[in-house]
């Protein structure tokens, strides 16, 4: 069942960040909050899942395809441009409002909170009006385009 | 200056979910090809995809929302705290939503897998929403509070 094997891995992702307190979005804000009493564990979860991405992304770079025989998918982009820098200060903007990012967003779903559930739906919400928004200027682009 | 908050500071659980979140990446890098961004792997579910590309993003999401309920099974559940009103939790997940995919990415993936890989671009990316999510706290609780 090949279904099976990326349903286990999201089951690890979410064990790794209850385990790692990341799906208490009060702890996440205690690092973010570096004018208060600070709880630097969130740079620990870090450091754990660098140490073996490390490893495990130079494996993958040596590889054109997967253990399974899949290709393996690397992000190709290489610009800092305004949309990354936009893009990742509205989303950390976000993530400092309610202390909550997309994995333990996920998380807080499956814990049955109601908030984590409001979240999620805007969450969703703000992803789609994103995908809207790019349509709409590709569609612009293309009728702007015959005229150049 | 800085203060510790030795009493919340959980350095050994922290590593050790860390240590675990690793494993999920190696292994989806490793068995099926793709980067565990979260953002990413969600937000390709809202548009257009190729055959073949929707059920792993489904089944990677299911066991995100799974986790909490296979860890209350076996072990004791610890509790999470959303302070955060109603509408603030709106205003944050569409900041959250539409950032992340305009960004390209959220702590997952830039933040571990960028980083893992040695992207520039990550890092950069890393830096500026830690740097939006400090300053965000920093002005909500002590500049407004």
């Amino acid at each position: 069942m090949s279904i099976l094997i990326p349903l286990l891995i999201g089951l690890v992702f979410g064990c790794g960040l209850i385990v790692s307190g990341m799906s208490d979005p009060a702890k996440v804000l205690a690092f973010l909050d570096l004018a208060g009493d600070w709880d630097p564990s969130l740079a620990l979860v870090m450091a754990g899942a660098i140490a073996v991405g490390l490893v495990a992304f130079r494996l993958a770079g040596r590889r054109a395809t997967s253990l399974r025989g899949k290709p393996i998918q690397m992000p190709t982009a290489r610009q800092i441009d305004r949309r990354l820098l936009a893009g990742s200060t509205l989303f950390g903007v976000g993530w400092g409002l309610a202390g909550i990012c997309p994995g333990p967003a996920l998380v807080l779903l499956g814990t049955g909170a109601a908030k984590g559930f409001v979240f999620v739906l805007a969450m969703l919400a703000g992803m789609a009006i994103f995908t809207a928004s790019e349509r709409l200027s590709r569609a612009r682009q293309a009728k702007s385009a015959p005229d150049q | 200056m800085i203060t510790i908050d030795w009493l919340h500071f959980t350095p050994a659980s922290a590593f050790a979910g860390g240590l675990l979140i690793g494993l999920a990446v190696a292994l989806l890098i490793l068995l099926e090809g793709r980067i565990a961004g979260i953002s990413g792997i969600v937000g390709g579910l809202l548009q257009p995809l190729r055959q073949g590309d929707v059920a792993w993003r489904l089944a990677f999401a299911l066991g995100l929302v799974a986790a909490p309920l296979l860890y209350r099974w076996l072990l004791i559940l610890p509790p999470s705290h959303i302070d955060a009103g109603w509408t603030t939790l709106v205003v944050a997940g569409l900041l959250v939503g539409f950032g992340s995919r305009l960004g390209s990415g959220c702590t997952s993936g830039h933040g571990v897998c960028g980083l893992s890989r040695l992207s520039p671009r990550s890092l950069v990316a890393t830096i500026v929403f830690m740097a939006a999510g400090f300053a965000t706290v920093f002005a909500a609780r002590h500049l407004f509070a």
